[in-house]
């Protein structure tokens, strides 16, 4: 295991030198159920941090406590040193958030999208304009930025929804499965975009449940299973000589020792 | 498999009823209301049976033909209305065409139109109790009809299901066709006016539909009671025929849907147009103003409205002038238009519901309650006002009396004010199962609209009493004709408006600050 106890205390080392996002003890249970049972986590500035899970381990549930959207039964999460449920909305400020499963309010044009996300923010007209343009250029949308979002295929209906978390110049990202159905062009284009935000001080949180992409991409990750973090560090502290998908395997457990489906052979 | 379909069918029933308690008393409510015109429809049965064949004949045609319309334009009309079963979901398993088609047909019997459709036809049995024989071959031919009915629905369905899955048709289509929804009243008037003068061509209307696919099923038992057999032969063969067509269109339609998928072609269009948004204030309050007002435009669910609320006043107008003439039609037209302009505001109570999950772009931004509670009401504001304020100038220039304008005047903006106000309040503090974006204005799932319509009712109620004021001043201006009156119900209608639409947005913006999360929650779990 790596050494996510050690820094389990109850006093966040983020407040000392504020991490980009600090987590202590989050819990959240639907009925009587617990999603997430207690998570800690520090999220360094100017990290590109990956969260990887299995389906159903709380990854979503625990992004969205940690932005504001869900209140979490227990538990604080600050970002940059502010307490994101004491301060809403000086935390939010901070964050660009792609929330995983949402709707969007997609009988407005791509473009209207973008510059409705700018102005809730309060950013002015002519700065909003000048970033819808260059955010829909280099997400490769320019041509269809007039299309309502319902027409939109899924990948670009995730491009569009990246473009509105990013509108505002956001010190830490925060995107749930940003990759899902987007095409490997687009995907290196995305890529790049995080890279060099990361490069001027940004700070990136991702969940995906592609090991390969996470392992690639990010320095930092946290294996997240069964509402509870298994292990978090840097990619290479926590997959030791193992590659990140066995090792999240050996982690997680759960892959079938059996013979297999015998029958299932063409032959 | 037949019966596994079957058994699917009923399994979703039992499942989306364990999800709520409201569902399943909104279903019972349902299932009341279906035995109650059960009931009466077999007690009217029977009493038309001490009646001679020839008229029951007649009425028994004439009724179903007018059930079987409805079958056929219902479901167009409420496109998606319930696609439980939808043939699309079964493209993956090679499922024999043969099975699928009498799984789904048997299927539309479960629930309660299909089942109050199929006892009322088969017991129009009882309507012949005086001829055994005629009622023998009532309930066998009640059966067909009933069967044809479904699969005519069905085969509609599949037929115009590729048209129907263009989001431009779908968005017109669940729009336009409410305008007759809304016009019924004077519709039907206007109809039994007609029927009324034409009573003696009843029965020729009844004998020539007797011969039609519509109208020939319905017409065996008479034809077997008068003892015509060859006429009785003739009809159900033309019966049996219509079922045997519908049939084989609606497998062709399906057959070529099952390896069909959806089509979304679209034309690219590049950027520059941001509509409202060029118009308003560059402030969250602007922009969700800008938002909101693009919805009414653009999205089934809100044009819906919008387009029926300016059609109630003509109902009144309408039902007033044959109630007492014409001479009123200025005056319910101005109070009309103040009742439209109040349906256009109340509408916003269930916007973040209409929201759905995209309320979290609200949530994530941090739009302060202010922002967002006073953004939406000055979208929906902005219409109502212009909405009410036409037909109190229409009105006006009917009745020919300036002097009472702003007795009109004073209750269309109080009504505007304090329905702002109250849903301000009442959509940070309620959700409700509205039917989701993109879905048709129609639909709605099974039962779940009990607690909505306590809500929505409550709603009603408590802006009647802040309106009270205004509609006393108004109401005494208008019957005993003192302008004077009205100039006081339009500043009370001012002040008091204002005062509430101030007051809402406040208490509005307060529960929105603190309780955003939770209405992001509650939308979420409805989608």
């Amino acid at each position: 295991m790596t050494d996510f106890s050690a820094h389990a205390s109850t006093v966040p080392a983020a407040l000392q030198q504020p991490a980009a996002l600090a987590i202590r003890g989050l819990a959240k249970a639907f009925g009587s159920k617990a999603a997430v049972n207690g998570i800690n986590l520090d999220v360094p500035a100017g990290s590109f941090y990956g969260l990887v899970g299995p389906n159903g381990a709380g990854k979503t549930t625990s992004l969205s406590m940690a932005t504001g959207l869900l209140r979490p039964d227990a538990g604080q999460v600050w970002v940059h040193g502010v307490d994101v449920w004491a301060h809403q909305l000086e935390a939010k400020r901070l964050m660009g958030l792609l929330p995983d499963g949402v709707r969007l309010f997609d009988r407005l044009s791509g473009e209207q999208l973008v510059t409705y996300a700018g102005l809730l923010r309060g950013m002015d007209r002519d700065t909003v304009a000048h970033r819808v343009h260059d955010l829909l250029a280099a997400l490769d949308l320019a041509k269809d930025a007039g299309t309502l979002v319902v027409d939109y295929s899924a990948g670009m209906t995730k491009k569009i929804a990246l473009a509105a978390a990013l509108i505002h110049a956001p010190r830490l990202l925060v995107l749930d499965e940003p990759f899902e159905s987007v095409d490997p062009v687009s995907a290196a284009n995305i890529r790049d975009i995080l890279h060099d935000y990361v490069a001027s001080g940004g700070t990136v949180i991702v969940s995906s449940h592609v090991m390969d992409l996470v392992q690639r991409m990010c320095d930092h990750v946290a294996v997240i299973a069964a509402g509870a973090v298994l292990a978090a560090g840097t990619v290479d502290q926590v997959r030791g000589d193992l590659s990140l998908e066995d090792r999240f395997v050996e982690l997680v457990g759960g892959r079938n020792q059996t013979a297999g489906l015998q029958w299932l052979r063409t032959s | 498999m037949v019966a596994h379909l079957l058994r699917l069918k009923i399994a979703l029933l039992r499942n989306s009823l364990r999800r709520s308690t409201m569902q399943l008393v909104g279903l019972a409510i349902g299932a009341l209301y279906g035995l109650g015109i059960l009931g009466t429809a077999l007690v009217g049965l029977a009493v038309l049976g001490t009646q001679g064949p020839e008229v029951v004949g007649m009425v028994l045609v004439l009724a179903g033909s007018a059930l079987f319309l409805g079958w056929l334009i219902i479901p167009v009309v409420a496109s998606g209305l319930d696609m439980t079963l939808d043939p699309a979901r079964f493209s993956t398993y090679s499922i024999p065409m043969r099975q699928l088609l009498a799984g789904l047909a048997l299927s539309g019997f479960i629930g309660i139109p299909g089942a109050i459709t199929l006892l009322a036809s088969m017991g129009t049995a009882a309507a012949w109790w005086q001829h055994p024989g005629a009622a023998a071959v009532a309930l066998f031919c009640g059966a067909v009809a009933a069967l044809t009915c479904v699969v005519a629905s069905r085969a509609i369905t599949a037929a115009s299901a590729s048209l129907a899955s263009s989001r431009k048709f779908k968005d017109l289509s669940g729009v336009v066709l409410l305008v007759p929804l809304v016009l019924l009243g004077p519709i039907t008037t206007s109809l039994t006016a007609g029927v009324q003068g034409v009573r003696d061509y009843l029965p020729d209307l009844a004998n020539t539909l007797s011969w039609t696919p519509l109208g020939a099923v319905w017409a065996v038992p008479a034809a077997v009671a008068a003892g015509q057999w060859a006429a009785a032969g003739g009809k159900l063969a033309i019966a049996l025929a219509a079922l045997a067509v519908l049939t084989w269109i609606w497998k062709a339609c399906l057959a070529k849907a099952l390896v069909t998928p959806p089509h979304a072609g679209n034309l690219r269009r590049s950027a520059g147009n941001l509509g409202f948004f060029r118009l308003f204030p560059a402030s969250p309050a602007g922009a969700v103003a800008a938002r909101s007002l693009t919805y009414w435009f653009r999205d089934p669910r809100y044009s819906a409205g919008l387009i029926i609320a300016p059609l109630l006043p003509l109902v009144f107008v309408f039902a007033s002038s044959q109630a007492a003439g014409g001479g009123s039609t200025g005056v319910v037209l101005g109070l009309g238009g103040a009742l439209a302009a109040f349906l256009v505001v109340w509408s916003i109570s269930s916007d973040i519901s209409y929201d759905n999950t995209a309320f979290a772009l609200h949530l994530g931004a941090g739009v302060p309650g202010a922002a967002d509670r006073a953004g939406r009401a000055a979208a929906a504001g902005i219409l109502a006002l212009a909405l009410g304020i036409l037909y109190a100038l229409a009105g006006a220039v009917i009745s020919g009396s300036w002097a009472l304008l702003p007795a009109t005047l004073g209750l269309t903006i109080g009504a505007v004010g304090s329905g702002l106000g109250l849903a301000s309040v009442f959509s940070a503090r309620f959700t409700m199962n509205a039917p989701l974006p993109g879905d048709s204005p129609l639909k709605s799932k099974p039962g779940n609209n009990f607690s909505a319509m306590v809500v929505q009712f409550s709603g009603f109620a408590g802006v009647g009493v802040l309106v009270v004021p205004e509609l006393v001043l108004t109401t005494i201006a208008l019957a005993g004709n003192r302008p004077a009156l009205g100039w006081i119900s339009l500043a009370t209608g001012a002040v008091l408006g204002a005062v509430f639409l101030a007051a809402g947005l406040r208490i509005g913006a307060r529960l929105y600050d603190r309780r955003a999360p939770e209405l992001l929650l509650a939308v979420s779990a409805d989608r």
